[in-house]
């Protein structure tokens, strides 16, 4: 938002560009999660450009960003995030927008130190020559710690009015912010993309192990942003429905799994991913059970379905004890 | 001017909007285009999208089950 504003101030004119990679943060999980609801409506980069009064334009790169996640040349962050492969993808692909749309250079929020591994100053060159836009690259926070850049030695924009910040604290640029006008402030330090959490980094990488290759669809992202993951063993796992927004969402993925919820109480749609046998999913009804209204009753009834559609099957089971599912089978 | 319609029903924000954005990039000043959507992030984004781009926003709003939103395209 910066970065773009202080260009602005120099009579540039810019746009914004968006990638959706399938990770991201917002819209997903605040848009399932009702408690969330309130928090997050908007897209955060929809209301930046608002502000800025600038075009955005999101781009769907879910597909082809597979690549960068499955395998990162220069490897993985602290969880599974390749942010410096991620970087250098999202400005080539930026730096080809620009060429295809008769736009000249690309800029960056980026501030040098501000992330460990990928906004050092050794990475700045890396991601200008590995993404090919070379010196047609600007980090407005940054620059003057930066060598010259094209559109500098070319007078489109002044050096002198470019910032020299670096370094974790965000001091001077809400003090850049509030010179700017700038009030209200949707940059988040990180937390907008879901490869930089822990727990989403441990089921997925628990999904590669499961099924013994690293692959992933589209479909298995979002899944691994939603409900409780429970997993008794490797054929089969468990993703339990916390309340009703992810009941909903988790509803359009029936005709994918096999499924089940509670009949005789209150409780959660059960997805199950895998191939479990009929044994699997008799431990499967006692652990949803155990997420139900009646997980003190005896007995709770459940209707398991194979496949959409098809007949159900009943089945009667006693509530698994909370504490006889070993704390291992949560995927968190 | 014609009418075209996009369905945008069970995919979440922000995939209603960039399928918009690629539906109206295909169409004239002066179509219309009406999105069906069921992700209720939707009637924020789409609506900022069409600010945004400079396109009329004709009407929002949420029948039963699902959320219409009709839009006229301009010339941007
Ligand atoms: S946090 Fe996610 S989106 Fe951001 S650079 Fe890292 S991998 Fe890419």
């Amino acid at each position: 938002m910066l970065a773009t504003k202080v260009i602005q101030e120099q009579g540039v004119h810019v746009e914004g560009i968006n990638f959706y990679t399938g990770f991201c943060v917002e819209g997903h999980t605040h848009a399932i999660r009702k408690k969330d609801k309130e928090k997050q409506k908007k897209n955060s980069s929809l209301w930046v450009a608002e502000q800025l009064g600038i075009k955005l334009h999101i781009i769907d790169i879910s597909e082809e960003y597979k690549d960068i996640v499955l395998n990162p040349k220069h490897g993985y962050g602290q969880n599974l995030n390749p942010c410096l492969d991620c970087k250098i993808d999202m400005v080539a692909r930026a730096w080809q927008w620009c060429q295809d749309n008769d736009f000249d250079f690309v800029i960056t929020g980026e501030v040098i130190g501000q992330r460990p591994k990928s906004q050092r100053k050794a990475t700045m060159p890396i991601i200008a020559r590995e993404s090919q836009v070379e010196d047609r690259l600007v980090r407005p926070l940054c620059a003057q710690h930066l060598p010259e850049t094209y559109p500098e030695r070319e007078g489109w924009v002044k050096r002198e009015e470019l910032y020299d910040f670096s370094g974790r604290s965000r001091k001077p640029q809400f003090a850049l912010a509030e010179k700017l006008g700038i009030d209200e402030w949707s940059q988040p330090a990180g937390g907008c993309c879901f490869l930089t959490d822990a727990s989403y980094s441990k089921k997925l990488q628990d999904l590669w192990d499961a099924r013994g290759e690293r692959r992933y669809e589209v479909d298995d992202i979002m899944l691994l942003k939603v409900g409780r993951h429970i997993r008794p063993a490797k054929n089969f796992k468990l993703i339990v429905s916390r309340e009703e927004g992810e009941n909903n969402f988790m509803r359009g993925y029936r005709s994918q799994f096999t499924y089940l919820y509670p009949t005789s109480h209150g409780g959660p749609l059960t997805l199950i991913d895998g191939s479990p046998t009929d044994e699997d999913l008799e431990l499967a009804a006692r652990i949803v059970a155990r997420f139900s209204q009646g997980r003190n009753a005896d007995k709770v009834t459940l209707e398991v379905v194979r496949e959409h559609n098809q007949p159900a099957q009943v089945v009667q089971v006693v509530p698994m004890p909370a504490d006889d599912i070993p704390e291992e089978w949560y995927i968190h | 001017m014609s009418q075209h319609e996009l369905n945008a029903r069970n995919l979440l924000c922000p995939i209603p909007v960039i399928r918009t954005q690629n539906k109206i990039s295909e169409l004239s000043a002066g179509d219309q285009l009406v999105v069906y959507c069921t992700d209720p992030g939707t009637l924020h984004d789409i609506p900022a999208w069409c600010r945004v781009h400079g396109h009329t926003l004709v009407s929002a709003e949420e029948q039963s089950d699902e959320i219409v939103i009709t839009i006229e395209v301009n010339d941007t």
